[in-house]
């Protein structure tokens, strides 16, 4: 384990600055990703929480560059892989891998669990023989958790948890730096759910992953994460350490996303007490001033008409909001 | 003593694949009175949506099939009378609330006429200006604009469309609503305003409710009693208070809990249950959680029954058996 003064020393691995795409559309650009700037130091786990339609999966396909972005660097390592050509993006790729969400469509249906694993192995000539490759796979399908025994099975065989295996086993298999996980465990049941997590947070103890971990789930959020950026339609409105962000929310979306949770006790607060009204509004072209505004009970004049910067209110806790202005 | 609303004893319910039986609910007992709530927990592929089907009669035909048990609902044995009266219940006595919203409306019929529809099926004697005047009340009832009502559902999002379908359900005022995962596939925020929506409408109109869920924490907002099932069976049954703040937990509903990460608490690493649920084609004895089960005992292969470890609090497990005298 990295200390935190090591920590607070160390480069960062990914620094994302000004990020920005846009889409077009018969209706005008939706704005998905707006201005967004983070950083993300080896060992530790950004979290990305926001509800659907936010932005958090976009972000996370550009950061890889799966998406072209609009504006904006992403730095790894101090180099912006935004302006690598197709040899230096194909020579970068193995160092950033991505979990995908759905562990029912993401794997080939007609490859056996080996092939698959093996893939991209074999993409970038990892191994010298049959025989490496065969160890490099069970050696794979041992840190994951799955047995061997299912190294000739096909993904129809198997749960969604295992499923999800694969999809990490895939993704480890050339020792990446940094893992973009999309939502990895929102379609699996809270006791494959707690396996999962705990395989993630064994691996990053183990081989100094560095996580962009994006859910919809506080709770898991909390659980995995040191860093977390809240997003509100494409802006990241509220930025800090994941201790500080739960016990002090600063911004009125994000107490009233905390405040929107149930929670699995009878004394907890319950949740009619601070209910937020209203559905995000529409990312098309949207008029500056706070996202949130319509749907906000502290909205106030100064919120409309110019963008809100997000502004450091205490050390390392950032809230783009007029009432710390 | 006066009659309950649903009464389900030893229900068994198969399907039959083509080359497997699946045993999908074993011998569940459950019930509920008038305008009461009850969650029913679970994973995936415990049999929680099955049952709701059944109770309606709405198990796919030919290949869903009750192989025992007795449904009564209101009074009617569900399973033995005549499809024109379980046409009448459906909507009336009993209506359902689907997991996604998305797929549940009829996308080439206005959100007016999908609320009118039910309504004109069991209300033959109103008059036109009479039914439109009640799917307008039911559109604000659940917070939507009446002038919405020429809309097609894609003009709605996620959230308005689950009031719909909400809408649709409540509109003949049932006395039991089944509701299947309702906000599963909605965001925090929304979530919570349908569930306080819900709670509300439920409370006005007197409804029972049998909400469908693995959301622990839903439960614990919304329901009065509880059950928890796990491969086709309730393993353990009380009121909230019993389940979330009593002393007695059957161990996979112990497990549940330790598996959820806790927004309020501090941990480093979640407890994990182990292992996979049971082939559900596979007949078996004895309880089915044994081969993940931390507290694993000797009598575990046996028939398990439901012990009443206090009052109204019901948990299928061995470990409570009090005859043997090892209850903890």
């Amino acid at each position: 384990m990295i200390t935190t003064q090591e920590q607070s020393v160390a480069k960062p691995l990914i620094e994302v600055k000004g990020l920005k795409k846009y889409f077009k559309t018969p209706k005008g650009m939706l704005h998905a990703v707006d201005n967004v700037n983070f950083c993300i130091r080896r060992g530790t786990t950004l979290g990305v929480v926001g509800e659907s339609g936010c932005g958090k999966t976009t972000l996370g396909r550009i950061i890889l560059r799966l998406l072209d972005v609009t504006a904006g660097e992403v730095l790894f390592n101090g180099e912006n892989i935004l302006n690598y050509n197709n040899k230096q993006m194909h020579e970068m790729r193995p160092r950033m891998q991505l979990i995908f969400q759905d562990p029912y469509s993401s794997v080939d249906p007609r490859k056996s669990v080996e092939e698959i694993i093996s893939e991209p192995l074999k993409i970038y000539k990892a191994c010298k023989n049959a025989n490496e490759y065969q160890e490099q796979v069970n050696m794979l399908m041992s840190t994951v958790g799955l047995a061997e025994r299912y190294a000739q099975s096909y993904p129809h065989e198997l749960d969604g948890g295992r499923r999800q295996r694969i999809g990490i086993a895939r993704a480890l298999a050339l020792n990446p730096d940094f893992l973009v996980c999309d939502e990895p465990v929102s379609a699996l049941d809270v006791s494959i759910q707690a396996q999962i997590l705990n395989l993630l947070m064994d691996l990053q103890q183990k081989e100094g992953l560095a996580y962009m971990f994006i859910t919809h789930d506080l709770s898991v959020v909390k659980h995995i994460s040191h860093e977390i950026a809240v997003m509100y339609l494409g802006q990241c409105i509220e930025y800090s350490a994941t201790k500080e962000l739960f016990n002090s929310p600063m911004h009125p979306y994000t107490q009233g996303l905390l405040a929107a949770v149930p929670i699995p006790s009878l004394t907890g607060k319950k949740m009619s007490q601070q209910l937020m009204m209203g559905e995000l509004s529409s990312p098309i072209e949207p008029k500056p001033g706070c996202r949130f505004a319509p749907r906000c009970p502290k909205v106030r004049d100064c919120c409309k008409g110019q963008d809100i910067p997000l502004i450091e209110i205490a050390e390392g806790h950032f809230v783009a909001c007029t009432l710390f202005s | 003593m006066s009659q309950r609303l649903l009464e389900i004893h030893n229900l068994s319910i198969e399907y039959h694949a083509e080359d497997a039986i699946v045993y999908a609910v074993n011998g569940l007992d459950v019930s509920l009175d008038y305008g009461e709530t009850l969650g029913l927990v679970g994973e995936t592929g415990a049999g929680k949506t099955t049952t709701a089907l059944s109770s309606m009669r709405l198990l796919p035909d030919g290949i869903g099939k009750v192989s025992s048990g007795t449904i009564l609902l209101d009074g009617v044995d569900v399973m033995k009378c005549s499809d024109a009266k379980i046409r009448e219940m459906r909507g009336n006595v009993v209506s359902m609330i689907s997991q996604d919203p998305m797929t549940s409306l009829n996308p080439v019929m206005t959100v007016g006429d999908q609320i009118l529809e039910v309504l004109r099926i069991h209300n033959k004697g109103l008059s036109k200006a009479e039914l439109n005047l009640a799917v307008d009340a039911m559109m604000e009832m659940v917070g939507i604009p009446a002038y919405r009502k020429n809309e097609y559902p894609h003009q709605f999002s996620g959230g308005m469309k689950q009031r719909i379908v909400i809408a649709i359900a409540l509109v003949c005022e049932p006395k039991l609503i089944l509701a299947d995962e309702p906000t599963t596939a909605l965001d925090v925020t929304i979530q919570a305003q349908m569930l306080a929506m819900i709670s509300e409408l439920k409370k006005r109109l007197n409804t029972a409710m049998i909400l469908i869920t693995h959301d622990l924490g839903v439960v614990a907002q919304t329901c009065e009693k509880v059950a928890v099932m796990y491969a086709g069976e309730i393993i353990e049954q009380g009121t909230a208070a019993t389940i979330f703040e009593g002393r007695y937990w059957h161990p996979y509903t112990r497990g549940l809990f330790g598996a959820i990460p806790k927004l309020d608490e501090e941990s480093d690493r979640l407890e994990a249950i182990d292992g996979l649920m049971p082939d559900p084609t596979e007949k078996m004895v004895g309880c089915r959680f044994a081969a993940r089960c931390k507290s694993r005992g000797s009598h575990c292969g046996q028939a398990q029954s439901m012990w009443e470890v206090e009052p109204g609090h019901l948990i299928r497990c061995c470990l409570f058996d009090v005859e043997r005298g090892n209850a903890q």
